[in-house]
């Protein structure tokens, strides 16, 4: 029981992981990209797409990220090319991302996909109880660990990273050293568009092998909350992705025992989870302001 | 190497501001064609069955005008939460709220049946809509809370709370099981007039009429100076003895009414009661609606009017086409990027550059 719950919250939280790590990318670069849904939910109709097509989920996968990279191209050249208002065109990708999602994905309704393998390790996979949450795994969950490490080490140990946080504290200033504002942050934007493809993509390839219209399902907001939550350091992101992805599965295996409580009130829970969390998140505004990118959302024309 | 250089206007542009909602459509128009040339169709065919096939006929044009009005209500309400720098997107569910609110009469008092309804129920979908509204405007005021992220999870609770209405306690003896609500007396619908060969109801000349008061509002009274000010410049707003969190709740109230009004006379006029989905997500498609008329409300009932076109252009290439609805949605999301995009013309001039000549203007 209590290894098929780990199982299921793994499940859960890898597609908000995933989203959430990239745009904490995103963020720190200075840009607030409110389209994560949008780019989800087209990682995960691309996913699908390509899986059915080719028959094989990896490049599936890979397709899911590209998509999620497309249209995040659309939103970096509005905002970044053209400084429109940050906030505004975000909202515009997620209603132009669900709108085409839906549209692509008319044909795929109801068609069954293929399930992307988890891995197998002889011996290890099939130890008891700690075999198959370590070992037995799909890519995914693997790479959402890596992406959390990765991060973490490239904002805080190398040198692009420090550049980035540069243009997301201070364009200005690190317009003035020389570096390429608008360049570093349309490779964060795609960075980030590419791991919320791939969260998306999970959704349809992974977690439920099918196309379902609006599947995200409101996971790309609940990342955008993440990011906040983790005040902008990546292994936070991690553990609030876990608790929310523990929240999820709650609800689903209360829903199971069927203990009379209406199912429709078990659903909000992850909504009003996210709207608690932030609530509690902004009490502490100190702590907060001191890691907010202090450039975040602010658009910047290099005055050459 | 080629680029687009911004270069910043010296003021505001007043014929872009005019103008880029114009250029917007255009470059939207282009963009359909080219998808019906995608799909095998005649670029032009497919631009009139979309775009101007729907209002040939006076069914067209009350089919628009009944697609228009909710859409034209909620977008002022969101126009003055946006001019004053209050992200509210959740107008969706403080629609839902507030329909679910005003239906508590004809629902579970049925037998209270007079003319009074039909005023109560407005108001208290209005009331409804505004209290839910003032929740992420709270949260916002009192902990500094994203009013975008909280207003947005609010829409799925709402939504699922209508479910659980709809399925649970208002689920109608007589509905065969069906998740619904009894349907409302008749002094709770709005019944349609002929008016020159169109049926209206009431909704569209209370749009009309929420527009006019706006635009007066907005242009020559303290309260639309305040809205600005505060938008622009809080800090300047604070000097002129204007309250942020004020407006924060002002703003968010008047929008989370304006949203619930507009869901209630959606319910009243088209379903006669209450059930799982009540609004196409018009709570959402009032966001484009807002910026396409510039925040402002004689520009918001004309971008009005040209959205609703788009729901119904998307079942004109159904049936003529065989093309899928759901097009309309995709252009609407394109169309809402070109708006913004078209924006910046106001602010600055767009030249492309190459490489060299880049360097050698500005050196």
């Amino acid at each position: 029981m209590l290894e098929a719950i780990i199982l299921t919250i793994i499940t859960a939280a890898t597609p908000l992981l995933l989203a959430a790590t990239g745009e904490l990318v995103v963020e720190k670069s200075g840009v607030l990209n409110l389209g994560v849904e949008g780019m989800m939910v087209m990682g995960a109709v691309a996913g699908f797409a390509v899986t059915i097509s080719t028959g094989s989920p990896l490049l599936g996968i890979v397709g899911g990220a590209i998509a999620g990279m497309l249209v995040s191209l659309i939103f970096a050249f509005v905002t970044l090319t053209l400084v429109a208002n940050q906030v505004a065109s975000g909202l515009a990708l997620t209603l132009f991302g669900l709108g085409l999602s839906g549209l692509m994905g008319e044909s795929f309704v109801g068609q069954p996909g293929i399930k992307l393998q988890s891995l197998h390790v002889p011996g290890l996979t099939d130890l008891p109880f700690v075999g198959k949450i370590l070992f037995g795994q799909d890519l995914l969950v693997y790479l959402s660990f890596a992406a959390v490490f990765g991060v973490s080490w490239f904002l805080n140990r190398t040198r692009a990273g420090l550049i980035l946080r540069a243009v997301g504290d201070n364009h200005t200033s690190a317009h003035a050293l020389g570096y390429s504002v608008i360049g570093v942050r349309y490779l964060a934007v795609i960075f980030g568009g590419a791991m919320a493809g791939l969260g998306g993509a999970y959704l349809s390839v992974a977690y439920t092998p099918l196309w379902v219209e609006n599947m995200t399902a409101g996971r790309g907001w609940i990342a955008l909350a993440l990011v906040v939550f983790a005040s902008w350091i990546p292994w936070r992101a991690a553990i609030g992705a876990y608790l929310f992805g523990a929240v999820t599965v709650l609800q689903l295996h209360t829903q199971a025992l069927g203990i009379g409580f209406p199912s429709q009130f078990l659903a909000m829970l992850p909504y009003l989870a996210t709207v608690i969390v932030l609530v509690a998140i902004s009490g502490n505004r100190r702590a907060t302001l001191f890691n907010t990118p202090s450039s975040l959302g602010k658009s910047f024309v290099p005055d050459r | 190497m080629m680029r687009l250089e911004l270069v910043k206007r010296s003021e505001k542009s007043r014929l872009m501001s005019v103008l880029s909602p114009v250029v917007a459509v255009a470059l939207t128009v282009v963009f359909a064609g080219i998808v019906f040339a995608a799909q095998g169709h005649n670029p032009l065919t497919g631009i009139w069955y979309f775009f101007l096939e729907p209002i040939t006929s006076l069914w067209g044009v009350e089919q628009l005008i009944t697609k228009a009005t909710p859409l034209v209500i909620i977008a002022l309400g969101l126009s003055v939460c946006y001019l004053s720098n209050n992200w509210n997107i959740g107008a969706e569910g403080q629609l839902t709220i507030g329909a679910i609110v005003g239906s508590i009469l004809p629902i579970l008092f049925p037998d209270f049946v007079n003319p009074v309804v039909l005023p109560l129920m407005l108001l208290m979908a209005m009331a409804g809509g505004a209290l839910f509204a003032l929740i992420p405007a709270k949260l916002k005021t009192v902990f500094g809370t994203n009013e975008i992220l909280t207003s947005l999870m609010l829409v799925y609770c709402s939504n699922l709370f209508l479910d659980w209405m709809v399925r649970g306690p208002w689920r109608s003896p007589q509905g065969y099981n069906f998740p619904i609500t009894v349907d409302f007396h008749e002094w709770a619908v709005l019944n349609a007039v002929d008016v020159g060969g169109i049926y209206l109801n009431l909704s569209a000349p209370i749009a009309l009429l929420l527009v006019v008061i706006l635009a007066v509002v907005m242009r020559s009274t303290l309260k639309g100076f305040e809205i600005r000010v505060l938008g622009q410049s809080p800090r300047a707003g604070a000097f002129a003895g204007f309250s942020n969190r004020r407006m924060t709740a002002f703003a968010f109230a008047l929008s989370g009414a304006l949203a619930g009004l507009a869901g209630m006379m959606v319910v009243m006029s088209e379903i006669g009661k209450l059930q799982p989905v009540i609004s196409p997500g018009y709570g959402f498609t009032a966001i484009i609606v807002a910026f396409l008329g510039r925040l402002n409300p004689v520009g918001i009932l004309i971008a009005g009017l040209v959205i609703a076109s788009s729901y119904l252009g998307g079942e004109a290439i159904q049936t003529s086409l065989q093309m899928s609805s759901k097009l309309a949605t995709v252009i609407q999301g394109v169309l809402l990027f070109f708006v913004l995009a078209a924006d910046t013309l106001i602010l600055y001039k767009v030249r492309l550059v190459t490489g060299r000549e880049g360097e050698g203007a500005h050196a």
